[in-house]
């Protein structure tokens, strides 16, 4: 008995957690900004730095990052992001990290949080088509966090 | 004196300023054999809205892999030519003909890598020189069809764009080919996959700039096919934009199908003016 409850809280604390994400296509953007945490959990730095350099992340193939400068091949088509965390709000850095298309009309930064509204969407990186499976974004809610909690770390002043 | 203290404020810019010294093509200048003189820039045709100068691919590679083109005993893409002149003297299918049978020396093809892709009157489409190739394959010699972008097709095209060299790119795109040019210009300008990018995006919008380790050129085709020390093979033109929009994590579009030749159509008329450069050597 005792078990069979313990198994129900674990079980109703797991939905709570799963309720707390918002999916992509429920993201409110206000003037680009994004308010609440997409995960409903802090974001881990660390996490986010090894992001900026791999998989569907890859930052660093467009910015430069003095922070990751160990790291080779730092891109040149957005901005370095030295300083990023002087010029943004948190809810500002999740809305551009979440769908930069919002904050910047037409960019070239791709759409992190987004998973609908694509033009012959291929299944990842093999060229062929997505196919009726449900479309995951390139970095999950908590992936989202994880990546501006370490842009939150680049502060010039 | 001064001129020291000016000299060295330049190198700290250019230290400061990372990725500076990379941008942007840069000044060299390409002669093959130290007599055939290619042209890797001059003014975009009026059709390149956004561009206002063009340059082959080449400019944007490093010293060491431009080397490999500047000599035919260095340049790896030539054993695919060596290998296309041994087919172009076979013969091969049911009526006994070979390409050299009709078509003479392949110096005589010199000229056509220029003008294709290319209205076709007989078929009424436009086609490239891997459909023609097939279509005398096929229909003249009663051979079967190549891979599109198989091996003894690539070097086939490699030899006839070989005897092109210097010569400079003119596609049309009026006339009956126009309706094909439009679809291949509305290709270049969509954003596909999951990534959203557009051919222009790239090449058009950030050439001259490192996206992660690779610096983005404008994607011209003068050079095809070109032999890339990465793949050590040669790559033919539908391959590499098959490439391209894989990476924009999209479905591609078949080499040979029609898109890609309306889009090849495009992107060459892009390059109207530049010589024809192939078997060329990137990286
Ligand atoms: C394909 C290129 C590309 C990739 C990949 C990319 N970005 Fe960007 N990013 C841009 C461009 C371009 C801009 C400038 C905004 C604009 O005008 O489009 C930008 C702007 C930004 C800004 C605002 C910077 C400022 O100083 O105003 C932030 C923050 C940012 N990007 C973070 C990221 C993060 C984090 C990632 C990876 C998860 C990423 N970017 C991946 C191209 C890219
Ligand atoms: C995400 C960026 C990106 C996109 C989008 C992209 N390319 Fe590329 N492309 C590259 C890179 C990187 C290279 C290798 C460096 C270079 O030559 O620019 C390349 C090379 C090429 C080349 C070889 C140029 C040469 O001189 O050998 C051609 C041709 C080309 N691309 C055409 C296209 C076309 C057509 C499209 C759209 C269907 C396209 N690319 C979309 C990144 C891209």
């Amino acid at each position: 008995m005792k078990h069979a409850l313990f198994g129900l809280s674990a079980m109703l604390a797991a939905s709570t957690a799963f309720a707390e994400t918002v999916k992509p296509t429920d993201v409110i953007f206000t003037d680009g900004a994004v308010d609440v945490s997409l995960s409903g959990l802090a974001g881990d730095p660390a996490a986010g730095a090894e992001i900026m350099n791999k998989g569907a992340g890859n930052c660093i193939a467009c910015h430069q990052i003095s922070a990751l400068s160990h790291l080779a091949f730092h891109g040149e088509i957005g901005p370095p992001l030295d300083g990023v965390a002087d010029r943004w709000s948190v809810p500002e850095l999740r809305g551009i990290v979440a769908n930069a298309k919002v904050m910047f009309e037409d960019s070239m930064m791709p759409s992190f949080y987004k998973t609908e509204g694509f033009v012959r969407l291929g299944d990842a990186y093999t060229g062929d088509a997505h196919g009726d499976g449900d479309v995951l974004p390139l970095l999950t809610a908590q992936q989202i966090e994880d990546v501006v909690a370490f842009l939150v770390t680049l502060k010039e002043e | 004196m001064k001129k020291t203290t000016i000299a060295i404020g330049l190198v700290a810019v250019l230290i400061l300023v990372p990725g500076l010294a990379m941008s942007g093509p840069d000044d060299d200048s390409l002669t093959i054999n130290g007599e055939i003189s290619i042209v890797t820039e001059t003014e975009a045709p009026a059709h390149a809205e956004n561009l206002s100068t063009i340059y082959s691919g080449w400019r944007f590679r490093s010293d060491e892999t431009q080397a490999f083109q500047m000599d035919d005993f260095e340049n790896p893409g030539m054993i695919g030519v060596e290998n296309a002149m041994v087919n172009w003297e076979t013969v091969d299918g049911s009526a006994g003909e070979s390409c050299a049978g009709c078509h003479g020396a392949p110096e005589d093809m010199a000229g056509v890598r220029a003008v294709y892709p290319k209205w076709n009157e007989e078929k009424g489409e436009v086609t490239t020189l891997e459909v023609e190739v097939n279509n005398c394959r096929e229909n003249r010699m009663g051979a079967e069809k190549w891979k599109y972008t198989g091996g003894d097709m690539t070097d086939m095209v490699a030899l006839i764009s070989s005897v092109s060299r210097g010569m400079p790119v003119n596609v049309a795109i009026d006339g009956p080919a126009k309706e094909t040019w439009e679809q291949g210009k509305e290709l270049y300008y969509t954003r596909t996959g999951q990534l959203e990018l557009s051919c222009a995006n790239c090449h058009e919008d950030s050439y001259g700039l490192m996206i992660r380790a690779d610096h983005l050129s404008q994607g011209q085709i003068n050079g095809f096919p070109t032999y890339r020390l990465k793949n050590t093979k040669l790559n033919s033109v539908h391959a590499r934009f098959k490439g391209c929009v894989r990476d924009t994590r999209a479905q591609t579009f078949k080499p040979g199908s029609p898109e890609f030749i309306a889009l090849e159509l495009y992107v060459a008329s892009r390059g109207n003016g530049l010589s024809v450069e192939g078997p060329s050597v990137r990286n």
